[in-house]
């Protein structure tokens, strides 16, 4: 026998849970394996997006269009619902519901997710027919048709939801304006400056204002005909629609005697004093706080479905929110603490001309607010920078100019994502254009990056166009985009983050997939495609002597040792240290490809030769040839080191201060087969002219001629970051230790695919500094563990393959009989 | 294998499974899969944690990727090229994606993995 789960409010978060409950299932039915759900709801309608009913209002979107939930949807999975019937009591001693009409309905488990009302100011007149609040889809209704009745509306509240109100109705064609009692719009979100901003730029649309009003009465007889200020003065209103806050919405828990203070209190499980019942949404209280965003309330209802479906692995901690402002054309930021306080830094940049202003308020060189206003695009860059608390030291001087000054070849000028047309490309990889992400975002009630990804394919190959998605997501849906969780898990088999897989693996001496799944609660028995990878290489580089690398985790490139091509073939690169080559190792390369008749070679980038279109099946057999030549595997298919490029120096060039060519070999032989979280490349060149691209590399050399400098963190790909100067060292001796010791420092703390560009911006030059250049001791261990790991990476795998291991995976099967 | 043979030995039969032996259980590594070359199309046997055996035409629905050079996972596999999911089951895409794959009755007797061709 199932249990009984009754939900109370058919709104966002409290639907949000039974979806995340869906995913707990193990059996592949729809709805929930654990629990007959009923679900009672005040509204006539499904669920829908709240969110949207701004843009409802505006006339840009209907209300089909924000239906999140049809009522198919409830069937599929099972659940009894009940809509325009309002629970009106809670009986804890029987253990049911009863609403309006007179149901009763038992349950095992009981959900309050009632959200909030709008407050209305108890002033005279209030009650007045025209005069209402902005919460649910009868309120926009009621307003539309007062919009085509009636011409003068007066919103009061000149926060986020008045503003909506009253754009919306403007474009109704109503003559609207906004009442705010204190002196600069939206003060819980927006400092001075980019609050006066934003009232210009409302003001030239045709919004009026009036400031610092107190309103003291609704005039009008049955129907609001004006609204009088404390100060006796009045403006005409045939409508009025108050937006000055909500109140959550907790009556009814407090009839039931649950215990309350301003929302209902819940613990870190979303439980409330009843273990029995369980609340989420806009009528909790959590730790001290009510949320009025939906990317928080998401977050709790992930936790409570977490317990309901007794993992019980998870807590909400609470959440950091930022807000954006959802009316078309203006761009606005505002997250955290942005006024700032005794002992705060702020940086700040103002251009008067084009209207963009941005602040950012420091603490010790960390985040502790941002405030934007006319440029946007980097929003959801510093929440997260704020977010992850990263210090920013290092790029503090440019941190204004935004993400791409840090080094973006991509789509860096793309910065008004909102001011794009519609047929903009936006993912080249996907051939995805704006118009395409925007429509997917509305039609199916998108709120975060992987979904859009899911849906579209935008931002899900290479990746450089995932600022400009997270943009038009963010200005798409509003606030609610949950760019930033308070934690992003490695993939939805776990809640857990990077680092904490990383730690407890560490930490709790886990040697096994299958121990590191069990310890940390995994949600599917044998992981993904994207967290196989990862806990493999993690395994991988922490306990390297111990543990058995696992092929079937392995993306097919890695497990057969060459690059899958379109057609199902294969390439074959075989290494060439530091790029030198012999004439028999030339002709050896030259035979092979005539004895399996390569279709294509191509000298590559990396300063090596490519063989392109191999069958699989031929490949041991090659790679026979290939080894007995002398060559290794080149790695050009692995999360690997790949190749180190050099130039000609000291010994040919007139500028080559130092032998480049020869300590790039060196560099090779040292790094060559290991694994790593991402590619990594390197190179030396043999003076400042740089000839082999050292300052884009992950780790390069550039000789000059007192000794070698060392630069990290380069990345000459999808956005090219030139690298950080680590530091100058005299002898090769120290290049190859410093090496080793920065490599090693990446493959184990590094999340897996963060290249060490991202990696080093995540985590700071001035850490990596600390680590490799000012203690000595930790920089010989850590060289010392590459060493380690290099005895066992060093087996060349194309060998071991021509040798006859792994023969399954190149042989197809003759059938029997 | 020749599918023709294959497809006269069929001929006549009205519709009943037919059982080819075609491989040994352990010869296919979990998680893992092997390839059929047959003269019409290549086929993927995939084993699963379980020890559940599926086949399928070794295509994907989105642009043919051969899906038997993918990630095992559950009892689905992710395309090695664009990272589809599909169903090992049914061949259908998961998620929001659309396509299928044609798929053939598998089952393992005795340590052997037979395949049913109809
Ligand atoms: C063969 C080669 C192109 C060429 O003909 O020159 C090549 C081919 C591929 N590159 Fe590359 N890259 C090649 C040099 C480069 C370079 C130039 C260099 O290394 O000097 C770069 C920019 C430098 C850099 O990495 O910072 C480069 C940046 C990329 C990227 C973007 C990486 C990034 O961090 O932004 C990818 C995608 C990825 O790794 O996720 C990529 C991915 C690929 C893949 C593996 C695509 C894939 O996943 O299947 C291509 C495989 C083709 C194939 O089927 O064999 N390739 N690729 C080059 C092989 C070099 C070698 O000898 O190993
Ligand atoms: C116009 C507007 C714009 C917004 N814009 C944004 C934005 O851009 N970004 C953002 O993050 N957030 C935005 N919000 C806030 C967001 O919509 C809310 O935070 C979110 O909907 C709250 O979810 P909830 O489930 O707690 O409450 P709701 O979604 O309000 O759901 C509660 C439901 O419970 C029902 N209910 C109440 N009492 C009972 C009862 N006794 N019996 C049965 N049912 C009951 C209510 O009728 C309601 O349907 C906006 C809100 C509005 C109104
Ligand atoms: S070789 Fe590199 S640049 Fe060329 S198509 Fe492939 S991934 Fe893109
Ligand atoms: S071919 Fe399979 S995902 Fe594209």
């Amino acid at each position: 026998m199932k249990e009984k789960l009754v939900l109370i409010g058919n709104g966002m978060a409290g639907v949000r849970a039974l979806e995340e409950l869906f995913k707990h299932n193990t059996s592949s039915d729809k709805g929930s394996d654990l629990y007959d759900i009923t679900v009672i709801g005040a509204e006539p309608h499904p669920n829908y997006n709240r969110i949207m009913l701004s843009p409802v209002l505006a006339g840009e979107q209907t209300i089909n269009d924000i239906i999140l939930n049809t009522s198919e949807w409830y069937e599929e999975n099972g659940i009894e619902l009940v809509t325009g019937d309002p629970a009106i009591e809670i009986s804890r001693i029987q253990k049911s519901v009863i609403t309006e009409s007179g149901k009763n309905i038992h349950y095992d488990r009981l959900l309050i997710a009632t959200g909030s009302t709008p407050f209305i100011i108890p002033v005279p007149g209030a009650d007045k027919e025209g005069v209402l609040g902005f919460r649910d889809i009868h309120d926009v209704q009621t307003m539309v048709k007062a919009s085509r009745e009636y011409k003068k509306a007066v919103v009061i509240g000149g926060g986020l939801l008045g503003l909506e109100a009253a754009n919306g109705l403007m474009k109704q064609g109503m003559d609207v304006t906004v009442v705010h009692l204190l002196d600069s719009l939206m003060e819980r979100q927006l400092d001075k400056p980019a609050s006066a901003l934003l009232k210009a730029s409302l003001e030239t649309r045709g919004m009026k204002f009036l400031m610092e009003a107190s309103t003291a009465e609704i005039v009008g007889d049955k129907r609001v005909s004006s609204v009088k200020f404390a100060d006796g003065s009045e403006v005409e209103a045939d409508l009025v629609v108050m937006a000055v806050g909500i109140r959550p919405d907790i009556e009814l828990a407090q009839k039931a005697g649950i215990h309350c203070q301003r929302g209902i209190v819940v613990n870190d499980t979303m439980q409330t004093f009843d273990p029995l019942i369980y609340a989420v949404g806009e009528c909790v209280q959590h730790r001290n706080e009510c949320y009025g965003l939906v990317a928080p309330l998401f977050e709790q209802a992930r936790v409570a479905a977490n317990h309901l479906a007794q993992v019980g692995s998870t807590r909400y901690i609470g959440s950091m929110t930022s807000t954006k402002l959802k009316v078309t054309g203006i761009d606005l930021f505002s997250a955290g603490e942005f006024n700032e306080e005794e002992g705060d830094e702020v940086l700040q940049m103002q251009d008067v001309a084009s209207g963009v202003y941005k602040k950012l308020v420091l603490k010790d060189n960390v985040i502790k607010g941002a405030v934007m206003f006319g440029d946007t695009m980097d929003g959801t860059w510093y929440f997260s920078l704020m977010r992850d608390a990263t210090n920013i030291a290092d790029f503090r001087r440019t941190i204004l100019f935004g993400q791409h000054d840090l080094g973006d070849a991509g789509h860096g000028e793309a910065s008004a994502v909102m001011s794009l047309p519609d047929d903009a490309e936006i993912c080249g990889c996907n051939g995805v254009s704006k118009g395409n992400i925007v429509q997917a975002i509305s039609k199916n009630g998108i709120f975060t990056l992987d979904e859009v990804r899911a849906h579209t394919k935008a931002s899900s190959s290479c990746g450089s166009c995932t600022g400009l998605v997270e943009s038009i997501l963010a200005s798409t849906v509003g606030e609610g985009y949950d760019a930033t969780p308070s934690k992003k898990a490695v993939c939805a088999c776990t809640d857990c983050s990077h680092d904490e897989v990383i730690d407890a693996i560490k930490d709790h001496e886990l040697k096994t997939m299958d121990a590191v799944r069990q310890f940390l609660e995994w949600k599917t028995p044998d992981g993904c495609a994207a967290c196989r990878p990862a806990l493999n290489y993690y395994l991988l580089a922490r306990w390297p002597e111990e543990y058995q690398d696992d092929a079937q985790s392995r993306f097919i490139n890695e497990r057969a040792h060459g690059n899958i091509q379109k057609d199902g073939t294969y390439s074959v690169v075989p290494r060439m240290f530091g790029g030198l080559v012999k004439p028999n190792e030339l002709r050896a390369i030259a035979d092979v490809c005539d004895k399996f008749e390569v279709p294509e070679m191509k000298v590559t980038g990396g300063q090596r030769i490519d063989l392109f279109g191999v069958k699989k099946e031929d490949l041991p057999a090659m790679w026979k040839d290939l080894t007995d030549a002398g060559f290794v595997s080149g790695h050009a298919y692995g999360k690997a080191m790949r190749t180190v490029k050099t130039c000609a120096g000291k010994t040919w060039c007139r500028f080559g201060t130092q032998n480049s060519t020869r300590l790039g070999v060196k560099l090779e032989e040292l790094t060559w087969g290991s694994y790593m979280q991402h590619k990594f490349k390197l190179a030396v060149s043999g003076c400042p002219r740089n000839c082999a691209e050292a300052t884009i590399k992950d780790f390069g050399v550039v000789c000059v001629d007192s000794g070698y400098e060392l630069h990290i963190g380069g990345n000459g790909g999808i956005k090219v970051r030139v690298t950080d100067l680590l530091c100058k060292v005299e002898t090769e001796e120290e290049v190859l230790e410093y090496c080793a010791a920065f490599t090693q420092k990446y493959r184990e703390e590094a999340h897996y695919l963060e290249r060490t560009a991202p990696w080093v911006e995540r985590v700071g030059l001035t850490y990596v500094k600390e680590c490799i250049l000012d203690d000595e001791a930790e920089r010989k261990a850590l060289a010392e563990r590459f060493k380690i790991s290099q005895k066992v990476a060093q087996v060349d795998p194309w060998k071991e393959r021509a040798d006859g291991q792994a023969s399954h995976e190149f042989t197809p099967l003759k059938i029997a009989g | 294998m020749n599918m023709n043979a294959l497809k006269e030995e069929l001929d006549g039969d009205s519709g009943m499974d037919v059982w080819t032996e075609v491989v040994a259980l352990d010869q296919i590594p979990q998680l893992g899969s092997r390839v059929i070359a047959t003269d019409t199309m290549n086929i993927a046997v995939f084993r699963t944690a379980s020890d559940e055996v599926f086949a399928m035409k070794d295509e994907c629905p989105h642009k043919k990727g051969p899906l038997s050079q993918g990630i095992v996972h559950g009892t689905s596999v992710t395309c090695p090229l664009h990272n589809w999911k599909i169903d090992l089951a049914s061949g259908e895409a998961l998620g929001p994606d659309e396509g299928c794959t044609n798929v053939f009755s598998a089952k393992v007797e005795n340590g052997t993995v037979y395949i049913a061709f109809r």
